[in-house]
């Protein structure tokens, strides 16, 4: 080995402690990203691999009822791979241990053999036995949440028929990664279960036989998606179809999509933001280092070495230590991705699991790691070999200091020596002085983007659940009843504020964009369910029109004013054109709402509800629970506290489980560059502090000039690192923008706070690092020899 | 190989040959002129000791013989090449080929032991001694392997004489050898440059603030602000072994 790559590996080995910080830096953001983008490449890859093995149907349908013939005509559409009926009805549950009703969705299995799409994975136990119209097999999320096993049972209502079903197996489904039962939002596994049994047992309770309600299909790959449905929709009109749908629109896959969007939403602009950190403060602190090697770049000019060879040294150094963090940030990212992925398969409940990492990840993450630091070495470099050798290995010239305003405004008494030395050497070098304050404001900045994510979703949920939606628990009727039931709901016991609602599932047109919806029709000043203004207000709905979300009216680009083509999938599926009267912001889902009256003209019907909003005394709770499980009209309740924890279990959990990556990297990134200052400035300025020891200065003295720098350039920078934080959390807001939620943007000083504050930590702790170096610089050597 | 300069003056070729030779730093108001027109001629062979206070000038001069600095004006020619011509990538390969440096206050790698500072040098020159040969001209021999932090002054700024004769220069060129070390080790540093101005007859000039030095060199040159106060040369010129301050 020559011996200036052996001084290559001695030199390496002397700044460890401050390459291995600069390595952590690098590696953190290159293992975000990798982390980032293989998570959801393998999620993506593990989902689709999962649907296209259990053939998760593309094309929907229900249906009153159709003829087993018909299943020919529908398979015969141009464009249709496979089809698959069934029966599908709901039943209520009686679980023991459970006041509230439990609705469960019945699902047909074949006789024999495996259904042609939506195929199910046996998870625990067998298929029910054909011969046994008891024997059913439960889904997983359900059994898991209500601790039933293979060898329990349930009771069931079905069809007004009290049925002891005996439990024989656990499953998944595709189709029901989540469950989410009729008009509610979130899945909730305690309060909606899918059922799956046998479909003789299934027709004989339905009077279905030779016949079926539920239609799937699968599609040839040159199939038009929406020339299938509306063709579909024509063979079913007679049989009380009440609209098909494709993919995007099934509830578990939208969920799905939904929850990944998120990730790729929060993927998309974290990673490349902390690589980018990352590779400024690589470019700063290399160009910092080189700049102390000034004489020994001389010294090797002086031998004869070129200006290429010399430069090429350097540039190895640095690549050297790029190279360590790359590969670090490599392995660290492709094991947290591994890791990670795991955790979101366990969530999704994904029964099998493909990892991939994309190797043009990989390149580009490093690509831009190395260019960061060759830029930043070769600026460097430039400089120190531009001087004649003679120059660069003089020390360089005592830095012309001037008296500066604060000496001049007559300041200068109150302060010592050493706190002068600071503000001259920072007004000296604001540049320098400038990029590592922006370094530090860069750490602050990326803690603030992590943790507002936190303040953001409690102030969604807050206004959701403690404004908007501020029943205790919605009953849904299996029917729609007249509005006199109103008065029996009113005297069910615990039942202290009851309100009416409609909802009507729709298709809205406008052009040729279209969106499956349910529009919620609402009285007059609702105390409990309201729709908001952006100040919180009640806002009172027009008495005609339609009112829609922001993101409604995003989806379907509609504006104040444009009439709206409504086709009702229910009752007699009027078609109307209703104006839009108002948009109003709401957070969550994206919501269309009309007045009940409007509603129930548009519908042609009389005064129908779908079911009501109650404010129940908890004392009473349990019984009014166990009347309602009892009443055949109720199709099921949901409970908002259940709500709020579901969203906080699935939503929240989805960003936590990235979020709390991204703080971790974010504090180490934070950690490295206070840390990389501090030393840098030491080494820059060693000869000097040790010179004022000899002098006589204490070493709190000493050390005081060094880290009262670094102290005044983090305080200077925290301000800037918070408002960098607020813009890099408006643009990952603006990245977060899904059908299922959007995050308001709230900052709270409390997040600000903290950010801020880990930040001083770490300015803190490398401060004591350097602190104990300051306490060992060897007097006599550093003032005999020139290094 | 020309050598035996002391004694034979008027016939020894000329190595270098500078003519007003001026250097400024700065300019206005704080304009430094370190070299004010300086005209002298350096032989083949010959050791040349270069006198003169602080600023006198001597260091600049030396570092533009180096080529380590370039000029302001005048010219400097070495064996009838003019070096103030070259530019960065020339002066570099001048250095390499040519010259060996010993510096005030040694400039090793710290990273690096004895043998590896003077492979540093060997491993770039053209035809060079083995590192472990130029230490044993300095008598460092049993040394080889130890790091700069290890030895000391006299034996690092002996390790700095070994990586500069390591490459057979026709040059050496030493500033202020002894300026940082007692008189015995010195001595030492001092025997080792005499050997190779013997031995290989390198053309060497050694700047100095200690007079008694003088009295080893062929010529000694005493600068006095910028410019040359005297120039003459020693009618009995003494082994180094023999000063002694």
């Amino acid at each position: 080995m020559s011996a200036l790559n052996r001084k290559l590996l001695r030199d390496l080995w002397h700044i460890r402690g401050q390459a291995l910080a600069i390595a952590v830096v690098i590696a953190c953001g290159i293992s975000t990203v990798v982390m980032s983008f293989g998570t959801l490449a393998s999620l993506e890859l593990t989902r689709d691999a999962y649907y296209e093995r259990q053939r998760f149907a593309e094309v929907f349908a229900h249906l009153k009822r159709a003829p087993a013939s018909l299943a020919d005509r529908i398979a015969r559409i141009d464009g249709v791979k496979r089809i698959d009926t069934r029966i599908v009805e709901a039943a209520n549950l009686d679980v023991a241990g459970m006041d509230e009703p439990v609705l469960g969705r019945l699902i047909s299995l074949p006789r024999s053999g495996a259904p042609a799409l939506n195929q199910i994975v046996l998870r625990r136990g067998r298929l029910p036995d054909g011969k046994r119209s008891n024997e059913v097999i439960l889904s997983e999320p359900f059994a898991d949440a209500h601790g039933l096993t293979p060898g329990g049972y349930i009771l069931a209502t079905i069809n007004g028929h009290k049925r002891r079903l005996q439990i024989v197996g656990i499953a998944l489904s595709p189709e029901y990664i989540y469950a989410i039962g009729p008009g509610v939002l979130m899945p909730d596994d305690k309060r909606f279960g899918i059922v799956w049994m046998g479909r003789e047992a299934l027709a004989a309770s339905f009077d279905l036989k030779s016949a079926f309600n539920d239609v799937s299909l699968s599609l040839m790959r040159s199939a038009d998606e929406s020339a299938v449905i509306n063709r579909l929709d024509d063979l079913l009109a007679s049989s009380g179809g009440i609209g098909a749908y494709g993919r995007a629109d099934q509830i578990s896959h939208a969920f799905v999509a939904n929850e990944m969007e998120q990730l790729r939403g929060l993927g998309k602009v974290v990673p490349p933001i902390f690589l980018a950190v990352a590779a400024f403060l690589l470019n700063v602190v290399v160009s910092r280092i080189i700049a102390t090697e000034r004489e020994q770049i001389g010294l090797l000019k002086a031998f004869g070495y070129s200006n290429l060879a010399v430069g090429g040294h350097y540039l190895k150094l640095v690549l050297l230590i790029t190279a360590i963090g790359i590969a670090l940030g490599f392995l660290a990212g492709a094991w947290f991705g591994r890791e990670v992925t795991e955790l979101y398969t366990e969530f999704f409940r994904f029964p099998v699991l493909y990892f991939r990492l994309d190797i043009w990840i990989f390149a580009a993450a490093g690509g831009v790691s190395l260019a960061a630091s060759c830029l930043g070495a070769a600026t460097a470099i430039r400089v120190a070999v531009t001087l004649p050798p003679a120059v660069a290995m003089q020390p360089a010239a005592p830095t012309m200091y001037h008296r500066g305003l604060v000496s001049k405004i007559g300041l200068i008494k109150g302060l010592g020596q050493p706190t002068l030395m600071i503000l001259r050497y920072l007004g000296r070098w604001p540049f320098r002085a400038g990029l590592t304050a922006l370094g530090i404001a860069m750490a602050v900045a990326i803690l603030v983007a992590s943790l507002f994510f936190f303040d953001s979703i409690d102030h969604m949920l807050d206004i959701y659940f403690h404004h908007g939606q501020r029943q205790d628990t919605t009953m849904v009727f299996t029917e729609p009843r007249g509005i006199g039931a109103m008065a029996e709901i009113r005297r069910l016991p615990g039942v202290m504020t009851a309100e009416p609602y409609r909802e009507v599932a729709v298709k809205l047109r406008l052009g040729p964009r279209s969106e499956r919806a349910s529009i919620a029709g609402l009285g007059s000043d609702t105390t409990l369910r309201r729709v908001l203004d952006t100040e919180l207000n009640a806002v009172s709905l027009p008495k005609t029109g339609l009112v829609l979300s922001t993101k409604m009216s995003e989806m379907l680009q509609a504006r104040r004013g444009m009439r709206i083509r409504v086709e009702v999938l229910e009752g007699r599926r009027p078609i109307v054109h209703v104006p839009v009267t108002a948009i109003i912001e709401e957070y969550i889902a994206a919501p269309a709402y009309m007045h009940r009256a409007a509603l129930n003209r548009l519908m042609g019907e009389g005064q129908l509800i779908s079911g009501a909003y109650l404010q129940v005394d908890s004392r009473y709770a349990a019984e009014l629970y166990r009347r309602l499980k009892n009443t055949p009209a109720v199709a099921g309740v949901s409970l908002q506290t259940a709500a709020l924890d579901t969203f906080r279990k699935t939503m929240a959990e989805t960003l936590n489980i990235m979020l709390f990556f991204y703080i971790l990297f974010g504090s180490l990134i934070a950690f490295g560059v206070v840390y990389n200052s501090a030393r840098v400035s030491l080494s820059e300025r060693g000869r000097e502090l040790a010179s004022l020891r000899v002098l006589g200065f204490t070493r709190a003295e000493v050390s005081y000039i060094l880290l009262g720098e670094l102290g005044i350039l983090t305080l200077a920078a925290l301000p800037f690192g918070c408002v960098f934080g607020i813009g890099l959390a408006r643009l990952m807001v603006w990245n977060l923008n899904t059908e299922l939620f959007r995050v308001p943007m709230v900052v709270t000083p409390g997040t600000l706070a903290m950010s801020m504050s880990a930040v001083i930590v770490a300015a803190a702790i490398s401060g004591l690092i350097v602190r104990r170096r300051i306490d060992r610089l060897d007097l006599v050597a550093v003032l005999k020899t020139r290094e | 190989m020309t050598h035996k300069a002391a004694d034979q003056h008027g016939t020894a070729s000329t190595a270098f040959s500078v003519r007003g030779l001026t250097k400024i730093y700065g300019a206005g108001e704080t304009e430094v002129r370190a070299l004010r027109g300086i005209d002298l001629d350096l032989l083949e062979g010959e050791l040349v000791v270069l006198l003169g206070p602080s600023g006198s000038g001597k260091s600049t001069f030396l570092n533009i013989l180096g080529g380590l600095d370039t000029p302001t004006a005048g010219r400097v020619s070495f064996h009838d090449q003019d070096i103030t011509a070259l530019d960065s990538g020339e002066l570099t390969r001048y250095r390499r080929d040519h010259v060996g440096f010993v510096f005030q206050f040694y400039n090793l790698i710290p990273s690096l032991t004895a043998r590896e500072n003077v492979a540093l040098v060997t491993e770039i020159a053209p035809d060079p001694l083995s590192p472990l040969e130029a230490l044993e001209i300095v008598g460092l021999a049993d040394r080889v392997d130890h790091f700069p932090a290890q030895l000391s002054g006299g034996e690092q700024q002996r390790v700095a004489v070994a990586r500069a004769i390591a490459k057979k220069p026709e040059v050496l060129l030493c500033d202020e050898p002894t300026g940082a070390l007692d008189s015995k080790t010195g001595i030492g540093v001092l025997e080792a440059i005499e050997r190779v101005n013997r031995e290989f007859g390198t053309t060497a000039a050694v700047i100095t603030h200690n007079a008694a030095i003088a009295a080893i060199a062929d010529r000694v040159v005493t600068f006095a602000d910028g410019a040359l106060s005297s120039v003459r040369a020693n009618e009995r010129k003494i082994p180094a072994a023999e000063v002694s301050w």
